[in-house]
């Protein structure tokens, strides 16, 4: 009978925990296989351990251009949609204006459209307006900046929602112009906002495929690469990559987290 | 745009008797201000309205084209092109509905108790279990994808479970797989893959509307002798509708778009509407204004879902 009450007042964290087996599962498997070396062209199954990929990650070179191509427009496309939408996330939460409704579903559509749809109708536009010789380095980072744009205005603005607007008073209060109070009151306080922001912007640049597929034109980017290789195999230094990319994201979680459980924890 | 004359107003009251000269100077100030909103809306919004609303006018512009890759194509305003577009793939056209359907509805089963357990029962754990729901997002999502390849192989332990469990039957039983002995290359795996992909899109916003219902309330329903699944469907639930129904929206939404799981996970049964507009319109032997013209029905259909939302919810709350 305990058996059973302890099930039963367990049951839900039992549930979560399968969930989150589910959802981390392919993590550990994309680190597992890249200390695989596959007899053939396909790291699927699981042959013999080894650290070949680890020591030559961009597989002689192979990988080199389309990563430093995704990490290009990741790092413009970060820049522009974070200083945008910053802008735009100010306008909303500190001043009034008319045409609220409109701003907030031109914000909201493109979270809500599919993403082949911004693809293709982005790739008419192209087509239509300056042919296809446009297509490429300019049309995948006018389309990234395009769909970035709209998270960083919800992260910017959760931000500045919660900060007190009597700090900036205060500042003026004290004499400083508009510039300073921005610079030396506002900016600190919404930092960790806009970082926020930044970062979600390049996960979600970096990491986009069907957009940039569709407006690639013969500019290869390293998703689009991943895709272009499923048929022909995937190189374990795809999974080395992979795994690097969720090290480095882990760490700076634990970075943000810890100092804030550390002081939870010694508060109580 | 001029000044609010309320403020205009103001100036004058409280400052009687200063010169012309420093009355303009003021308004001007006032003018400014009013000016800045737009001006900081103005490039993000100019943006957005170039590069996401024009181009909707440019694709159904495609859409009614004719002619050949070889050739050119040119507008003819031949809306005919939807009705061979219906014909030709209406079987991949309802297998994307069918596919995303199911996602959504399996992604919010596995969703509800996930934010459950995170905002009530995780206390201090909660951001650090949140973070690990949005973690998988920072690899690529198709070498994820692929890792389901690893998982799901035919010699791999999951399918040997599943065989020994009598579970491979039954999925065959109902369609949802080809044989007793293999679970890739099916609707099962696609949709597995597609669930996996996009649960954290159906967990983000359920969280964020469990986290602000005070817990005091589930302590009043159960002090009113209400069970703990009857405290959740009468008071939990309606309170986290927002979330659900923003959370099943964003679900989906790409899901119904998705071709990359169908091409991945998939095989020739699991093609999906897009696959054919990739096919069309970036494949070689394709036909652009076809592709085109399933495009804008895949986005007629999910604005009109949208818009209907928008009017029930409200945009405020989920942007």
């Amino acid at each position: 009978m305990s058996v059973v009450n302890w099930f039963r007042k367990h049951v839900i964290a039992i549930v979560a925990a399968l969930i989150f087996f589910f959802l981390l599962v392919p993590n550990f498997v994309v680190v597992w296989m890249s200390f695989n070396k596959p007899s053939g062209k396909y790291n699927v199954k699981w042959e013999k351990f080894s650290l070949d990929a680890w020591k030559n990650p961009l597989d002689d070179g192979i990988l080199h251009d389309p990563l430093m191509l995704s990490l290009e427009i990741a790092l413009l496309a970060t820049l522009v949609a974070t200083v945008l939408g910053t802008m735009i996330a100010f306008a909303i939460v500190r001043h009034s204006f008319k045409g609220r409704g409109f701003v907030n579903s031109v914000l909201f559509l493109p979270m809500a459209a599919p993403e082949i749809v911004m693809g293709t109708t982005l790739l008419a536009l192209f087509l239509n307006t300056f042919g296809v010789d446009f297509l490429g380095f300019k049309s995948i980072l006018i389309a990234h900046i395009m769909f970035c744009v709209s998270y960083v205005v919800i992260t910017v603005k959760s931000r500045l929602n919660g900060m007190d607007p009597m700090l900036e008073k205060a500042a003026q209060d004290l004499y400083a112009t508009p510039w300073q109070t921005f610079w030396r009151v506002t900016f600190p306080l919404i930092a960790p906002g806009i970082g926020a922001a930044a970062l979600l912007s390049f996960a979600l640049s970096f990491d986009d495929f069907i957009i940039t597929e569709m407006t690639a034109g013969s500019s290869v980017t390293f998703p689009y690469w991943i895709w272009n290789a499923v048929q022909k195999g995937i190189p374990p230094q795809v999974n080395v990559i992979g795994s690097l990319m969720l090290v480095i994201t882990l760490a700076g979680i634990a970075v943000a987290e810890v100092p804030k459980w550390l002081k939870t924890s010694k508060a109580r | 745009m001029s000044a609010p004359p309320a403020a205009a107003e103001a100036v004058e009251e409280l400052a009687p008797g200063v010169t012309d000269a420093e009355r303009r100077a003021d308004r001007r100030v006032l003018r400014r201000r009013a000016t800045l909103p737009y001006l900081l809306l103005a490039p993000g919004i100019i943006w957005l309205v170039a590069f996401f609303i024009v181009p909707m006018w440019s694709i159904v512009s495609t859409s009614v084209e004719t002619g050949s890759t070889d050739t050119g194509f040119e507008l003819s305003w031949r809306w005919a092109n939807f009705g061979d577009v219906w014909h030709n793939w209406k079987e991949q056209i309802i297998r994307s509905l069918e596919y995303s359907v199911m996602c959504t509805v399996f992604c919010l089963l596995l969703a509800l108790p996930l934010a459950y357990f995170i905002a009530f029962k995780a206390g201090r754990w909660k951001n650090l279990l949140m973070a690990l729901v949005v973690a998988p997002f920072f690899t690529s999502y198709l070498i994820r994808t692929l890792a389901w390849k690893t998982i799901l192989a035919d010699d791999g332990w999951v399918v040997h479970t599943m065989n020994t469990l009598h579970i491979t039957p039954l999925l065959s039983g109902m369609g949802w797989t080809y044989s007793d002995n293999s679970v890739l290359q099916t609707p099962f795996s696609v949709v597995c893959g597609m669930v996996y992909n996009f649960l954290p899109f159906t967990v983000l916003p359920i969280y964020t509307a469990m986290e602000k219902i005070d817990p005091r309330l589930h302590e009043a329903g159960q002090d009113l002798y209400a069970s703990a699944w009857a405290t959740f469907r009468k008071v939990t639930f309606p309170l986290a509708l927002p979330g659900i129904v923003g959370g099943t929206l964003l679900t989906f939404i790409p899901a119904v778009g998705d071709y990359t799981n169908a091409a991945m996970l998939g095989g020739p049964k699991t093609r999906v509407i897009g696959t054919v507009i990739e096919q069309q319109i970036i494949g070689t032997g394709g036909n652009l204004p076809y592709g085109a013209a399933l495009s804008v029905m895949l986005m007629v259909g999910t604005l009109v879902i949208t818009l209907a939302y928008i009017k029930r919810a409200g945009t405020e709350e989920i942007v």
